[in-house]
């Protein structure tokens, strides 16, 4: 009897599971789809589940456009932040996390709490200040803010408490000069976390919509995403969904197969994130 | 974590170590918030500013004021916390039950079902509200069109421009977009949780239920604190759903206090007031952390 109620307690749970799977994979299903309707096939109803004279259209017409520039524009502030934050982190982190120097724990108390701050809320100080600096529209202002956002501290000091202290002192004792120290014996052990914490970075920067929005007003410095969007709240492509899925595609696939990709590396550095010890 | 601290000797040079982040931090964060307290004690709807002291907050936050700012504050607030109470709970619930069916399958299934729901979180926030936009459509949208055949409703619903459902329509695309993280961390803590202990209950005749119940739960319960704290959080600050769904509208059925701080700096030109919402949207934030994290945390020591 006990068997019998498991298994009708499982068939539930995979029933649940792959509805819930349906609804999670359909909108990307739609898009991937939509980006190969031509504007006429995507609005009719009944719709069609499965398009039945595929097009790439959509595609030519989409890279005829400044979306080239836009792709580029996002690679590139992607990778520069991506850069920065490694690099900057691991130092910070592995100092805290291995270093005692008076201030160290304050330091780190306001690290963890500015990371609950929303960034709308210094929006305009932070708006004022890029002004003045007659940074808007430049990649310095879509870059340095996020290098400020101390989440790859956090991450980076939990990757740095596997370092052996013996191994540090050993190095120290050889005559090691501190930043040696952190090249040779720190870096190669917290090598995994800097890959977790690259990939969550990539792919925070490029979809920091908000950073975007605000910090840019020229078509030459719009990103893939603010690209799609301004096309979608134009009038001029407003119900063209062909169009549009095609810019959603190619807006969210580099993403897509980077964490495909990275997978193993991105569920232990948002595991190590987050729960301690 | 804990270690054991033999007594380290004070080394200086971490301040080296640090200083590049304390730079970028000091500069694009701390600098900002110092200076978003004094800015919202000011106005700068004239040439020059004005010092107005609480005269934002009073606006905010009082009926007597203004009522063209406090009808549209409170609105957003309410929907922001709407929008939170009901985001939060499902989220938890689904994740949960997503990672109970499974983490203990085969590592491939186990990929791909992470995959499957961590996608949207790591799509572009515009691709979403792009194909969420069409689905919702009332004229070209799929959704109208399965509804109506499977007899759910009889007339075609405008998801996102009626004001009775438009808040649960971006509810359930915030949704879609907050669990992928939660499973993953329930998927490892599961994993934590000691074989025997599970095994010794069953075997003492426990049903699924009282196990889950009576140890699991009580075991995950740590994860579950933090997945409770970050989803209010993020769902606190949603902005990129309102902004290119629905613009707040319509009559700020979805406004949200993100959505209010942001038309208030950008599109009105209102530096003064829109961080006085940035501050009391921090403060609020921060209360909930710490309610959420004191009564979440109680038993867990």
């Amino acid at each position: 009897m006990g068997k019998n109620k498991i298994s009708i307690f499982k068939i539930f749970s995979w029933t649940i599971l792959i509805g819930l799977t349906v609804f999670f994979i359909f909108p990307f299903y739609w898009i991937a789809s939509g980006s190969f309707k031509l504007q006429d096939v995507a609005i009719t109803i009944p719709p069609e589940w499965f398009p039945t004279k595929p097009t790439l259209e959509n595609f030519s017409q989409l890279f005829t456009s400044s979306t080239m520039r836009w792709f580029l524009n996002s690679v590139f502030i992607s990778l520069g932040t991506t850069t920065l934050v490694c690099t900057t982190a691991s130092l910070a982190g592995y100092a805290l996390a291995k270093k005692k120097f008076p201030g160290s724990n304050a330091i780190f108390v306001m690290f963890v709490c500015a990371m609950a701050l929303p960034k709308q809320v210094i929006l305009v100080p932070l708006l004022n200040l890029i002004t003045e600096f007659g940074l808007m529209n430049t990649y310095v202002a879509l870059i340095f803010p996020a290098v400020g956002w101390p989440f790859g501290v956090f991450l980076m000091k939990q990757f740095s408490h596997s370092i052996p202290n013996e191994l540090l002192e050993s190095a120290r004792i050889d005559g090691c000069s501190e930043f040696k120290t952190f090249t040779n014996i720190a870096l190669p052990i917290i090598k995994p976390g800097i890959g977790a914490l690259a990939i969550f970075t990539f792919i925070a920067s490029w979809n920091d919509y908000f950073s975007q929005l605000i910090f840019t007003n020229t078509p030459e410095m719009a990103t893939l995403p603010l690209g799609l969007a301004q096309l979608a709240q134009g009038q001029e492509f407003a119900n063209d969904y062909g169009l549009l899925m095609a810019g959603a595609l190619v807006a969210s696939l580099p993403m897509i197969l980077v964490f495909l990709m990275f997978q193993n590396y991105f569920t232990q550095g948002v595991t190590l994130g987050a729960v301690k010890g | 974590m804990k270690h054991k601290t033999k007594k380290k000797k004070i080394d200086y040079s971490g301040y080296i170590f640090i200083l590049p982040i304390l730079t970028f931090f000091s500069v694009f964060v701390l600098f900002p918030m110092l200076r978003g307290i004094q800015l919202s004690l000011y106005s700068f709807t004239k040439r020059d500013p004005i010092f107005v002291g609480f005269k934002h907050y009073a606006d905010l936050l009082l009926k007597s004021n203004d009522a063209t700012i406090h009808t549209p504050f409170m609105k957003s607030l309410f929907n922001t916390i709407t929008i939170t109470a009901i985001a939060v709970p499902i989220v938890v619930l689904i994740s949960i039950f997503i990672a109970v069916t499974i983490y203990d399958k085969k590592p491939a299934v186990r990929s791909f079902f992470r995959g499957v729901f961590y996608i949207p979180a790591i799509s572009s926030v515009v691709s979403i509200t792009v194909v969420w936009a069409w689905i919702y459509h009332p004229q070209f949208g799929i959704l109208n069109y399965v509804f109506k055949n499977i007899g759910l409703i009889k007339e075609s619903v405008d998801w996102l421009g009626d004001p009775r459902t438009a808040i649960y329509a971006i509810i359930a695309i915030l949704i879609t977009t907050s669990i992928g993280q939660p499973i993953i961390l329930y998927v490892a803590a599961l994993g934590n949780v000691p074989k025997d202990l599970l095994e010794a209950a069953e075997i003492d005749g426990a049903t699924p239920w009282q196990v889950f119940r009576k140890i699991t739960w009580p075991l995950i319960r740590p994860t579950t604190l933090y997945i409770v704290v970050v989803t209010t959080i993020n769902s606190f600050q949603i902005f990129a759903l309102i902004q290119l769904l629905t613009a707040g509208g319509p009559n700020y059925a979805t406004s949200t206090i993100m959505y209010l701080v942001y038309k208030a700096a950008i599109i009105d030109g209102r530096h003064g007031l829109a961080s006085a919402m940035g501050m009391i949207l921090a403060i609020i934030i921060a209360i909930i952390s710490i309610v959420q994290f004191k009564v979440l945390n109680k038993g867990t020591e």
